[in-house]
């Protein structure tokens, strides 16, 4: 551990390669959070199948992938296969929690993640997958800093989506729908929107977001069956520390995930990356508790 | 504004205190004494910051500035509970219970706290404790109704439940944040008497919030009047119906 | 009107046919005593979880830290009063390492008592961390400390690591051994049941039922809120932490992941039969587990490959569509059965549930 500090402060290209590397990444992470603050925000409701989405989007395109269909149309294929199944998902369950207290939709969610967990595993196996696109990296400074394309297009391609959605948000009438919704249902139904319409599209569009995700992911790493709930995790992590309505915070703190992500699997090793996830929730958590117990305050 | 001390000792003296939610100034230098054994009102306009001043007092955020001294203790920067257990109570103004438990439930878990130990977590109801809930009960006129449980109630009862809660409690003073509102009109007498005997017969000071102006002067010995988050005036009732500013302030000809 | 639970004689028979089956049953189907014995467990589970999930409104998902905790402390123990712990766990225990009776035993008690002290330390200090957490944030909270954990265990190599750790083998007959285990985990069934049943008989239950209903009215009513949900949370890990010492015992072997911090099964299986058999009362999470458990058993070889295709399901059947549980929708339907009453009845005095 010592030693891997050692080398990334003796040789800075290399952990410039790691920070960029960790940018590329969190820009998924972002997101996949993104996604998560919309369902959260709008119709309360704490998705813990989130990265599940995300690994049947990889799936999906991964599926297509075997057939010879190029990942670029293979995502916007999961993209519409997870509207199709949010919104399935949402008529079957959400749409039953929504008014109910905050662990039921948390719970709701754990065992839709777990369903989805072991049907994916009975039908596409529990092997490690990826999709191996096989172009040339870029290196520069004799090689020491490479640049995986696919990473670069999976960077690019998330700014593309995130960009389209967050326009959807501020010009159509539907995201100026679901963004009053998310201010005050109550007052939003008054004003004659139908805010069932607002959740079940809202839901449809965070688990197209995810697959969509899912889609890249699957590109860059490796992905099984199982491997869904520390999406989740850190899809939570980054809602956390960045908040719910602060668009800025959650990029900032996907791309900030994803690179403490890439140098802490570098210096303790990649077999802590799950240990590091977890960890860093239990920090955000930690300095959220410290931030919050000033001698006093209001109760939420 | 400097508070003229009323006749015998202050229990709640509040001293110059300021309080702002973002750029809104709800409370500036405000200061004024609540005195021991007395009834003391709050009133003022819509949003002139009453219940801020409230939730400033007995711990719910911090404040800017400024002092707030209970029995001569500064506790300012006291968290609510400690200054529950100080034996300073407040009621809320849109009603709590705890409504999945039945009012004598509700009563027997409000006994006085600060004066229980580490092993008193494990006590059993003890008969004592039981009868003194059906006599607050009996006083407040929910006796019919002691099973039921309390989320069942009518707003009016559960208003009703709150105060005798609170008085289970034991508090030197109790805090008020209207507690006619919502309340039946036919009803509301019978309340006014019924704070007047807890402050005669339990000896509780009260410090009431109250937008019915008659109930107000009928209660309170010493009224402070607030206005845009100001102090706008004090004094006895028939001085605070009679003062031009606080008639002006009422009709909004501010 | 009498209510049907509140008859000290149904309550007697009640109570006796529970203590005799739970003697009989080994003796009558030997061969499932294991089975038995996890029940027992699962009926330990719900009952913890639902001091904190039930009676005082906090979610917990990393309640099987606890159950975890207290099975590396009696390892440790057991082992480490007689032999050393490094050396043991390299040789990855077993054959080579024997223990006599009075070692085994000795161990044993040693191993328990410090296995229930060590969790309630823990709980005191990790209720000072979590409880300022609220709602989701504390349920997401405690399922990260308990996954955590378990991947920092995996790392030490003084407990065997990943590998995990084998314990003493019982000296004696393996059929023996048996009832041994099924004897200590029916009687900490039993003894959390009485044991919470008189806690919530007391002022304690009413306090966290009212941080329940709300909690900022329980701090402004001057309730040590913080003391009793640091409480609440040690005596629920108390007694997991023995389940804990038990099950390691039990199952002759641990490993951190699966084992002693599964968070996606023992873990979320407690919350499951709670919500099943009903939170927030003292049966229901008796019955949920008892349940679940003998459900799980029958159908879990029927299944073949959807078994967790059909947990998950359970759960959002349960969560969505079944939410009060058994003993609350029995209490809806018969709410004069439970003392509770509604308006325009009879009043009685003294009947106090």
């Amino acid at each position: 551990m010592w030693d891997n500090l050692q080398i990334m402060f003796s040789i800075p290209v290399l952990t410039l390669g790691m920070i960029i590397d960790g940018l590329l990444i969190g820009g998924i992470f972002a997101l996949i959070a993104y996604g998560l603050a919309l369902v959260w925000g709008v119709m309360n409701v704490k998705n813990l199948a989130q990265g599940d989405f995300v690994i049947l989007g990889a799936y999906v395109t991964w599926w297509l992938y075997g057939y010879g269909i190029n990942p670029i149309f293979g995502i916007p294929v999961a993209f519409a296969a997870l509207w199709g199944l949010g919104w399935i998902i949402y008529k079957l369950v959400i749409c039953r929690v929504i008014e109910h207290d905050l662990f039921t939709s948390l719970l709701a969610t754990f065992g839709i993640a777990i369903v989805m967990q072991q049907t994916m595993k009975i039908v596409f196996g529990a092997d490690e997958q990826t999709i191996a696109l096989n172009l040339e990296s870029f290196g520069f400074f004799d090689n020491l800093l490479t640049i995986q394309p696919t990473r670069l297009i999976a960077f690019i391609s998330a700014i593309v989506l995130a960009v389209a959605v967050i326009s959807f948000m501020k010009r159509s009438r539907m995201g100026q729908a679901i963004r009053a919704t998310a201010q005050n249902p109550r007052a939003a139904r008054v004003m004659g929107i139908d805010t069932e319409k607002v959740y079940s599209f809202t839901f449809s569009l965070n688990a197209a977001i995810c697959g969509a995700a899912g889609g890249l992911i699957s590109m860059i790493w490796e992905f099984q069956p199982f491997i869904g709930l520390i999406y989740s995790i850190r899809a939570f992590v980054i809602v956390t520390a960045a908040g719910l309505g602060n668009l800025a915070a959650v990029i900032a703190a996907g791309l900030g995930m994803g690179v403490v992500e890439q140098t802490g699997a570098f210096v303790f090793g990649t077999e802590y990356q799950q240990a590091i996830v977890v960890g860093l929730l239990v920090v955000v958590l930690l300095v959220k508790l410290v931030l919050s117990s000033r001698r006093r305050q209001v109760v939420e | 504004m400097s508070s003229a001390t009323t006749a015998g000792e202050s229990i709640i003296e509040v001293n110059g205190i300021t309080k702002t939610f973002g750029g809104v100034v709800a409370n500036k230098n405000i200061s004024l004494n609540v005195r021991k054994g007395g009834i003391t009102g709050l009133i003022g306009p819509n949003g002139s910051g009453k219940t801020t001043l409230f939730n400033s007092i007995v711990g719910y955020h911090p404040i800017d500035g400024g002092s707030i001294k209970f029995s001569g203790e500064e506790i300012s920067k006291f968290r609510v509970q400690e200054i529950a257990r100080l034996g300073l109570m407040r009621t809320f103004q849109q009603t709590r219970i705890y409504g999945k438990m039945n009012c004598v439930e509700n009563m027997l878990i409000s006994v006085p706290h600060r004066k229980l130990g580490f092993w008193d977590m494990f006590a059993s109801r003890d008969k004592e404790t039981l009868e003194r809930a059906d006599r607050m009960l009996e006083f407040v006129g929910l006796y019919e109704k002691r099973w039921l449980l309390a989320g069942d109630l009518s707003f009016g009862q559960q208003k009703l439940l709150e105060f005798a809660m609170a008085l289970m409690n034991e508090p030197t003073v109790l805090m008020l944040d209207e507690p006619t509102a919502g309340i039946n009109p036919t009803l509301i007498n019978g309340l006014i008497d019924r704070l007047k005997r807890a402050n005669e017969e339990f000896g509780i000071t009260l410090f009431v919030i109250e937008h019915n102006m008659r109930v107000i002067m009928n209660l309170a010995e010493h009224i402070y009047c607030l206005a845009h988050g100001e102090m706008l005036a004090e004094g006895k009732p028939e001085e605070i119906q009679n003062d031009q500013r606080v008639i002006d302030a009422y009709l909004g000809a501010h | 009107m009498n209510s049907i639970m509140n008859s000290p004689v149904a309550k007697f028979a009640l109570y006796a046919t529970i203590l005799a089956l739970g003697i009989l049953l080994p003796m009558w189907f030997p061969n499932y005593t294991g089975q038995m014995t996890v029940m027992w467990m699962m009926v330990v589970f719900a009952l913890t979880w639902d001091i904190l999930g039930g009676q005082m409104g906090y979610n917990s998902l990393g309640n099987i830290f606890f159950f975890g905790a207290g099975m590396y402390a009696t390892g440790m123990v057991q082992v480490g009063m007689f032999y050393d712990l490094a050396e043991y766990n390299s040789a990855a225990g077993g054959g080579i390492f024997n223990f006599t009776f009075s070692q085994y035993f000795t161990g044993m008690a040693a191993g328990f008592v410090v296995a229930a002290i060590v969790c309630v330390i823990l709980a005191v200090i990790l209720g000072r961390l979590v409880f300022g957490l609220r709602g989701p944030y504390f349920a997401i909270g405690t399922l990260a400390i308990a996954t955590v954990v378990g991947e920092l265990v995996s790392t030490w190599e003084l407990v065997g690591g990943g590998q995990g750790m084998s314990m003493p083998n019982y000296p004696g007959d393996l059929g023996e051994a048996k009832f041994v285990f099924y004897s200590m985990m029916f009687v900490l069934a039993i003894c959390t049941f009485a044991f919470l049943r008189w806690l919530y008989g007391s002022r304690f239950g009413l306090a966290i039922n009212a941080i329940r209903d709300d909690e900022e009215k329980a701090e402004g009513m001057g309730i040590h809120t913080l003391r009793y949900k640091t409480v609440a949370w040690s005596i629920a890990a108390f007694f997991l932490g023995i389940a804990g010492a038990i099950y390691g015992n039990f199952n002759n072997f641990f490993e951190p992941i699966d084992v002693a911090f599964p968070t996606t099964t023992f873990g979320i299986f407690m919350v499951l039969m709670v919500l099943l058999g009903g939170k927030g009362t003292l049966w229901g999470p008796v019955i949920g587990a008892i349940l679940f458990h003998v459900i799980k058993e029958v159908t879990w070889t029927y299944l073949l490959n959807l078994q967790w295709v059909a947990l998950g399901l359970l759960i959002v059947v349960t969560v969505v569509y079944f939410q009060e549980g058994i003993m609350g929708w029995i209490m809806r339907k018969k709410p004069t059965w439970f003392g509770i009453r509604v308006e325009g009845e009879k009043q009685r005095l003294g009947d106090m549930r």
